[in-house]
């Protein structure tokens, strides 16, 4: 598992894998933000937290697609199911993989973005957590939706039809989190719920990919 | 260590049911070679054999853990060095050492080349040194040389034989004859041809 977690984190850095990419999109969207709405801070800073999870959420879906369909592509996925290591296996170190080249560095970057957004100052360091917590599940059921479309032609598409209403529990309890922690409110129970969200797919969500890919081998 | 068998053998791609009633039995350090015209079936029986899908009736023995599967597509990925994608694949079936399997296929001095930049027939020679590293009994091999100049067919006909000198299966659909001796199956005769099947086939669980 840590073999193909590193080999694909090796494949993500060389050229053509992608690494950054989302950094980059989410860069950008948060940047035409203010485009749209104006550059007053108290217009910005109300939505800021909404909008920075929506950027990382879509961030995150756009190199979705390639979690699997690569290594269908050249059969190393038909090669990774007759190796010594369970499909589960695979799934999750291809998750952790995704989580390691997007989701971490999405929630790195994002309270510095925020500066632009006028979030305000204790909404910062909470809006990094609220990433770091909740962007796992991001991944994972990221990584169930492309083991469910690894064999269609064009599954792109069809993947962030199927995954974007299974972020929304990720979404709300995220987002919740970064709001209250801007307006200084108490987050417990936001927080330990996007925990659970999380814990619940790092559980499940293997099991579930293994199975779909197991189905779309044949 | 048993051999390679299969018993009444149904295999099906799409849903269509492609080849019916097979049986064989490969015994240790003896190979099998599949022959059969384009499209009836000879990837989709490997296929079965290796445990990626399941036979539509029948059974194979042993399960896929003894077995090593070399496709059309060798699963490597072209921006790592040769000798990185050999590693990898030899850390996951927990073999150590890649040199024996590079020197086996002239791949020493390609070693830290990208596998994007190398020709088909080193492509494939580098799919094929993967076998070597799986350190699996039972090696199933889909048109293993194609591309493959004479001087390569020659050297990997050596590994196939030196591989069922140690005991080894080997399941080869090729139209090259290898001059490794060998049981040859023709499968024309267990073509399923549509119309024309009729019992066990499609009575059971045939259409899922």
């Amino acid at each position: 598992m840590i073999r193909i977690l590193a080999r694909d984190l090796r494949l993500a850095v060389r050229a053509g894998g992608g690494f950054g990419l989302s950094l980059a999109f989410f860069l950008i969207v948060v940047v035409l933000v203010p485009f749209a709405i104006g550059p007053e801070t108290a217009r910005l800073s109300p939505i800021a937290p909404g909008v920075l999870w929506i950027g990382a959420l879509l961030a995150c879906l756009l190199s979705l697609d390639r979690v699997f369909a690569l290594d269908r592509e050249d059969g190393a996925l038909d090669l990774l199911a007759t190796a010594p290591v369970p499909l589960e296996g695979v799934a999750l170190a291809k998750a952790a993989a995704h989580w390691l080249t997007t989701g971490l560095p999405l929630s790195l970057a994002a309270p510095f973005l925020a500066v632009l957004l006028g979030l305000p100052w204790p909404g910062h360091p909470w809006l990094c957590v609220s990433l770091l917590v909740g962007t796992p599940a991001l991944s994972l059921i990221g990584t169930f939706g492309a083991g469910l479309t690894v064999g269609l032609k064009r599954g792109g598409l069809l993947l962030s039809l199927l995954v974007l209403p299974l972020y929304v529990p990720t979404l709300i309890f995220g987002a919740d989190v970064a709001r209250r922690g801007a307006e200084g409110l108490d987050l417990g129970a936001p927080l330990s719920l996007l925990g659970a969200v999380t814990a619940g797919c790092v559980a499940l969500l293997p099991f579930a990919t293994a199975a779909a890919l197991r189905v779309n081998l044949r | 260590m048993s051999g390679l068998a299969a018993r009444d053998l149904a295999v099906a791609r799409g849903g269509v049911p492609l080849l019916a009633g097979l049986s064989f039995d490969v015994a240790p350090g003896s190979a099998l070679v599949l022959t059969g015209r384009n499209g009836i079936g000879k990837t989709t029986l490997l296929r079965t054999l290796a445990g990626l899908q399941p036979p539509l009736v029948g059974e194979v023995t042993p399960g896929g853990d003894r077995i090593a599967y070399g496709a059309h597509a060798d699963g490597m990925k072209g921006t790592l060095t040769v000798a990185e994608n050999l590693a990898f694949w030899a850390k996951m079936h927990g073999a150590g050492d890649i040199a024996a399997a590079l020197e086996a296929f002239q791949l020493s001095a390609l070693r830290d080349r990208a596998a994007q930049h190398l020709s088909a027939g080193q492509r494939r020679r580098l799919g094929l040194a993967r076998m070597l590293l799986t350190g699996r009994p039972i090696w199933l091999l889909d048109e293993p040389t194609v591309s493959l100049d004479r001087d390569s067919v020659l050297r990997f006909a050596d590994a196939v034989r030196a591989h069922l000198g140690g005991g080894g299966i080997a399941v080869l659909a090729s139209h090259v004859d290898l001059g490794i001796e060998a049981q040859v199956l023709e499968l024309e005769a267990f073509r399923v041809r549509p119309g024309t099947v009729q019992g066990d086939v499609f009575a059971g669980e045939a259409v899922e």
